[in-house]
């Protein structure tokens, strides 16, 4: 066969995933990402402030109607990104073993495990209300109902390591209960997280719900720490200096930070506690009132 | 308007309470002076009279307390749960005992009514020991895990508006997990606090679990920032909360804060007026409406705006301001000066924006810190009395036309506490509730608490719940 026939194969153009669309960066900035042996993969957007800021609009309009579906609905809708992935496992088998220099079969767990990630995390949307929820039994004559709701739009600072599973793993539980999300993907293997986006854009979520950005965290992070119309952070991937310097500017609004905890292992049995990072509790108080002879008693 | 029935005063007996010339810190189970013997005076705010001189805390003393409630910590967090729940129970019926001394006391130093202290403060303080004390040795069953540990040595500050029921909702929780405390009181109600060391000493409680520090700002912060203070539990506003959560970033102390508000109480032209007005009553004026929860917004349904404003002004005339041990006084007095300023001067911009200023006719007392009951109506969402928290007996009127508008008005707020809702129709109350972005809905009521209820806010109000199995989550290292 002569080299002439080979057929060559078409590149993708990275791109961020914003408010359902994949824009490149306003700024029209991109940078190299390589793989682990220093072999150019890819050019990816090195997203902006003003990109950041335009995923926190998109994500704040997302926010009434993903807060507002149905837990059955998030459910299922998370349950598709799982069947989505597994259409595309190749793909990513592909793309987190270059990230991570992993091999076809690590990389291969690795993707299995953020598919059943979705899948736990699909069950959870309508259980974790009965879970951390409450009837309370005030001392008095009254209805009494705490609930968990979404905090809001919550900023993610994705593992830097852990391009994909660790990515996985944080996002999933800040939409699962009805946040949404602007992420910053993990700096130096930022491509299954945009191509993730590709994903979430065949799942049936709502555009705006996750928005995807790539880039520098020291650079983004401090505008979506302290953006007025950001509910929350987590400082997953920030290294101690970043996290320190964003849980300061987080104070300007009082946002709740989940600070970074060390993962020695991202396969581990996830718990509830990043779920509940993001949720308030609502109490709503109501008389009960009697059906005596006194009537309407509140 | 001149009342067909006059009342004859109707004090409760100082004589009940026994108040020292002057107090220590309590450090380590004992009494103590402060390290550069400072002390400072504490008044009744509704005569101006001094009624203790307690000493100052400074860093030097925050230092002590801390190592002694570090000290006291390993054995405490070891006990048994069902011992710590004991010394809790015992706490618990100690201020059963002592409940209307307390309550005496609290009216002494706070100026507000003896009727709230008495029927609410006290009861519910009691309260909220009973309550955790049973947690103590169920922690296993509370979803946080098997054996969930306590976070160590809790550093606690607490506003003036609830001197003992704010100290309840710290200490009650920390000491049922096995943390050890050391509590700040605010500068101008530090008597209480104290009496409480005293029940401890009562119920036996090993020394150096509970510190009391009184004290100024500077104490607070020395607390919050010493290296030592594993968690962070402040009560008090939004500006100070924010200063605590900078400072404690890049550490590991957990911290919860509960901060200031702007509650909507929304009536709708269903809502049974009545019991609407009595609602709104409670709402601003409960404590002068010297309360993070207070209703402060009234949102009515514009139909029934002239209706409801009637009703709600000729009930404001029967409210009775004045000696706050008199058994019959509704509103008592401001706490401090400060405050009295602070809130005179939110009220003169009010007035100042264009607002209609409205107070029933109402004679305050020669001495001491007063404020009459005082209405704001034609205020819109721009009006700085519908946007700032005036913590004091000062309600803003807006109106409405739609749940959706009302929804929104509610929500445009940096706070989110509470909010209330006045309607007979059920599925307007669950999907109002539903929308509003605050911590507590309170639905036919209002200002209703409960030591089994979470209690806490969205946004700039701050975070974590008190109150509840939530509230155990705050000082457990989950």
């Amino acid at each position: 066969m002569s080299e002439t026939t080979t057929r060559l194969n078409v590149f993708k153009t990275y791109k961020l995933y914003v408010g359902g669309k994949f824009p490149r960066s306003e700024s029209g900035r991109v940078y190299e990402v390589s793989d682990s042996k220093g072999n150019w993969l890819a050019n990816a957007p090195l997203a902006s402030r003003k990109d950041a800021r335009d995923a926190v609009v998109a994500a704040r309009k997302a926010f009434g109607g993903w807060a507002g579906a149905t837990a059955y609905n998030r459910g299922q809708i998370l349950y598709r990104i799982a069947e989505m992935l597994e259409g595309r496992r190749e793909q990513f088998v592909r793309e987190v073993g270059e990230a991570e220099g992993l091999s076809k079969s690590k990389a291969a767990a690795v993707v299995d495990a953020a598919i059943d990630r979705w899948v736990w995390y699909a069950g959870w949307t309508d259980k974790i209300g009965q879970v951390v929820g409450a009837a309370n039994p005030v001392a008095g004559p009254f209805f009494n109902l705490s609930t968990p709701e979404p905090t809001g739009v919550v900023t993610v600072v994705a593992p830097q390591d852990s391009s994909f599973l660790g990515l996985v793993s944080v996002i999933a539980p800040v939409i699962a209960t009805g946040n949404t999300a602007v992420v910053i993907a993990s700096e130096e293997s930022p491509l299954p997280a945009l191509s993730l986006g590709e994903v979430l854009a065949t799942s049936d979520l709502p555009g705006g719900v996750v928005n995807i950005l790539s880039g520098k965290a020291a650079e983004m992070g401090p505008h979506l720490a302290s953006h007025q119309d950001v509910n929350a952070i987590d400082l997953a991937g920030a290294d101690a200096a970043l996290a320190k310097e964003l849980e300061i500017a987080a104070a300007d609004n009082l946002k709740r930070v989940l600070r970074p905890q060390p993962v020695d292992d991202w396969t581990a049995d996830p718990g509830t506690s990043r779920m509940t990072a993001f949720l308030e509790t609502k109490t709503v108080w109501h008389p009960t009132g009697s059906l005596g002879a006194s009537g309407s008693s509140y | 308007m001149a009342s067909v029935f006059e009342y004859a005063p109707a004090p409760e007996s100082r004589s009940v309470v026994d108040i020292a010339p002057s107090y220590g810190l309590f450090i380590d189970g004992e009494f103590t002076d402060a390290a550069d013997g400072k002390v400072f005076k504490t008044v009744s705010p509704s005569s101006e009279e001094v009624l203790a001189e307690v000493a100052q805390a400074g860093a030097a003393d925050v230092d002590r307390a801390v190592k002694a409630a570090r000290k006291a910590f390993e054995k405490w967090s070891a006990l048994p749960g069902s011992e710590r729940a004991k010394y809790l129970f015992r706490i618990a019926r100690i201020i059963q005992e002592r409940s209307r001394e307390l309550a005496v006391l609290e009216t002494l130093d706070n100026g507000k009514p003896i009727k709230e202290t008495r029927d609410a403060d006290l009861p519910l303080v009691a309260a909220h020991f009973f309550y955790y004390a049973g947690w103590a040795d169920k922690l296993d069953h509370a979803g946080y895990g098997a054996n969930p540990r306590p976070l160590g040595v809790a550093g606690q500050v607490i506003p003036w508006n609830f001197p003992l029921l704010m100290l309840a909702w710290k200490i009650a929780p920390a000491l049922a997990t096995g943390n050890t405390v050391v509590l700040k009181p605010a500068e101008t109600t530090p008597l209480s606090a104290l009496f409480f060391a005293d029940i401890c000493r009562q119920a036996g409680l090993p020394k150096g679990v509970v510190n009391i520090l009184t004290g100024y700002g500077d104490a607070g912060a020395a607390l919050v920032e010493h290296p030592d203070v594993n968690k962070v539990a402040f009560t008090g506003s939004t500006a100070v909360g924010k200063k605590i959560a900078r400072h404690v970033a890049g550490t590991d102390k957990k911290v919860t804060l509960e901060l200031g508000g702007k509650g909507a109480n929304i009536v709708f032209d269903d809502a049974p007026v009545d019991q609407a007005v009595e609602g709104i009553v409670t709402g601003i004026f409960f404590n002068q409406g010297q309360v993070c929860c207070a209703g402060s917004r009234l949102l009515v349904q514009e139909s029934i705006h002239d209706e409801l404003l009637h009703s709600l002004k000729r009930r404001l005339s029967t409210l009775r301001l004045g000696d706050p041990l008199d058994k019959n006084t509704d509103i008592g007095a401001i706490n401090s000066a400060e405050q009295l300023a602070r809130i005179t001067a939110l009220a003169d911009t009010g007035e100042a924006e264009g607002a209609e200023r409205w107070s029933p006719a109402c004679e305050l007392p020669s001495s001491g810190y007063w404020f009459a009951p005082t209405l704001f109506t034609n205020v819109t969402q721009a009006h700085i009395v519908a946007r700032d928290e005036i913590f004091g007996p000062v309600l803003s009127v807006l109106t409405f036309r739609t749940p959706d508008e009302a929804v929104a008005k509610a929500n445009n707020s940096q706070y989110g506490l509470s909010a209330g809702i006045w309607t007979e129709k059920g599925s307007r109350i669950l999907a109002v509730a539903n929308k509003l972005r605050a911590g507590v809905v309170w639905a036919n009521t209002f200002n209703k608490f409960d030591p089994t209820s979470p209690f806490g806010g969205y946004k700039e109000s701050g975070f974590g719940r008190e109150g509840g199995r939530h509230g155990l989550e705050a000082y457990l290292d989950v």
